[in-house]
């Protein structure tokens, strides 16, 4: 699903962030992304929804190599990806269903199309009964389920997580990591960067650990490995 | 486009003009001030143009007969002038004529100069249009060195005059025009500035989930024609009300009726359409100049 081949990244202030990463990621698993602040994990995850691009090397999403997409074709790949952020990165002047339904405006679905399928996302993140509310009326575990609601209504492939529980509880960041697992059930493939020891050392999955750059360790089912 | 969406970007573009409010005023304002005075110029510059157009073809060579001349070198002299090339008509005036049509023009005074009549102290006149008006000075050179030829006498100096003025009003207009033009063009672009400012973190999200750029131009798009047109209303309105009130006081008044207005209709209609198209171009030019570079997410 995912592949990225001697991928190299050097921001323009001459910061080398990505410094020759091979990965392979395949379809429906999910993956752990973890390592010490400032190690290049948010630049690898940004590779992979094109927000940078690489220096060096080429990444694979599908069939697609993005450093090949043209700069207007973009909005494509964005579809097929859903992407969740630390900060839930919801609008605060628009309910939860028009946040999730924003997401299928901008692709210009019909309104029947549009009220079908957040219904169902906002069932599969169990926010049903909260679609009129603004996001300053819900909780942080449920506005961060909001944004999952949004990133995947599209039905993407891969769902790239950056630190999704990095602002909640112990208690909320495991219902967020249980209905994380239930889409990774479904058969989308999750990538999620994250900093939470507990629960990368509980629910076992793929750990890639990125320092200084590189893969510095890729267990199937891995531990944190690092002491905070 | 599907209709659906297009409705949706133009709500998105008037929610975000109230939500700016004093900077839509602004922006606005300097719209509607500077199309004022691109109307207010074009009107004038339209009507120094017609008045000139007027005069010119109003030029011709009054040649005065010597009163020496008899009927025969009256008539030599009539065919010498239309032998020359420039010449368009000769309209021989008689003294008595001339004398009568001077009468009339003073009106109900006229009355006063009707002992003239006893003894004519007018010249019978050879009236010369040349083919160009621009020939007359030379025609006028050339008729006087005619024999029988008392004087001549031509407008055309006034017209170069009015011509030269009428030229530097349009340079400077187009100079003030094209200046105001752009401070407008650059209120317009700074308004949007701030709204995008203000909406970056959506459209950053927009982006994310997979919006064109087309998608999230569109409201900003709307926004600035909005600003153009919303601008061009006040001057369109108050120009053309101002100009059929000044055309019919001008008319109304007899003092003032060596002056020929352009008819009011189709002018303002002109005027009209041109200052919306300047609005609605600079509003649509400088929105779009601001969300360039703000797209690159």
């Amino acid at each position: 699903m995912i592949t990225m081949k001697e991928v190299w990244k050097t921001y323009p202030n001459g910061v080398m962030a990505i410094n020759g990463i091979d990965i392979h990621i395949d379809k429906s698993e999910f993956v752990y992304v973890v390592g010490p602040s400032g190690a290049g994990k948010s630049t690898f995850i940004k590779l992979m929804y094109r927000e940078e691009k690489p220096t060096r090397g080429t990444i694979k999403i599908g069939d697609e190599e993005l450093s090949k997409i043209k700069e207007r074709h973009i909005p494509l790949l964005r579809r097929k990806i859903g992407v969740v952020f630390q900060d839930f990165k919801l609008l605060p002047s628009l309910s939860v269903y028009e946040n999730v339904a924003f997401a299928l405006e901008v692709i210009e679905e019909s309104k029947a199309n549009i009220r079908k399928r957040v219904m169902q996302v906002l069932d599969i993140v169990r926010l049903k009964n909260k679609a009129r509310f603004l996001p300053h009326e819900l909780s942080g575990g449920e506005q961060q389920r909001v944004a999952i609601a949004r990133a995947i209504v599209n039905n993407p492939s891969v769902l790239i997580a950056d630190e999704p529980t990095g602002n909640l509880d112990p208690e909320t960041s495991w219902e967020i990591m249980k209905i994380l697992e239930e889409i990774n059930d479904r058969g989308t493939t999750i990538v999620m960067a994250t900093h939470n020891k507990e629960i990368v050392n509980t629910m076992r999955k793929r750990v890639i650990a990125i320092e200084g750059g590189r893969v510095a360790r890729d267990d199937a089912k891995g531990g944190y490995g690092y002491e905070r | 486009m599907k209709g659906r969406t297009l409705g949706r970007h133009v709500k998105e573009g008037g929610k975000n003009l109230v939500r700016n409010g004093w900077m839509t005023f602004a922006s606005i304002s300097a719209v509607t001030i500077m199309l004022f005075v691109v109307g207010a110029f074009l009107l004038l510059i339209m009507n120094i143009n017609e008045f000139a157009d007027s005069l010119e073809d109003d030029v011709e060579v009054r040649v005065f007969i010597d009163l020496t001349a008899d009927e025969e070198n009256q008539s030599e002299l009539e065919t010498e002038i239309q032998d020359i090339d420039m010449v368009q008509t000769v309209d021989f005036v008689a003294k008595e004529d001339g004398l009568e049509s001077l009468i009339t023009s003073f009106g109900d005074q006229g009355t006063y100069l009707e002992s003239l009549r006893e003894e004519n102290p007018l010249n019978d006149v050879f009236v010369v249009q040349a083919q160009d008006p621009q020939q007359t000075q030379v025609l006028a050179e050339e008729i006087q060195t005619l024999s029988y030829v008392d004087d001549v006498e031509y407008g055309a100096d006034i017209v170069e005059q009015l011509f030269s003025v009428t030229n530097i009003m349009r340079y400077a207009g187009i100079v003030l025009i094209v200046g105001l033009m752009f401070t407008a063009m650059f209120l317009i672009a700074n308004t949007i500035k701030i709204t995008i400012i203000a909406r970056k973190r959506e459209i950053q999200i927009m982006k994310l989930v997979g919006a064109t750029n087309g998608f999230i131009r569109w409201p900003f798009f709307v926004e600035g024609l909005l600003l153009g047109v919303l601008g061009a209303i006040i001057p369109i309105s108050a120009l053309s009300y101002g100009y059929v009130k000044l055309v019919e006081v001008v008319q109304g008044t007899p003092e003032l009726s060596f002056l020929t207005m352009t008819p009011p209709n189709p002018l303002i209609l002109q005027m009209g359409g041109l200052l919306l198209g300047i609005g609605a171009f600079i509003g649509i030019w400088g929105s779009m100049m601001s969300v360039r570079k703000f797209l690159k997410v």
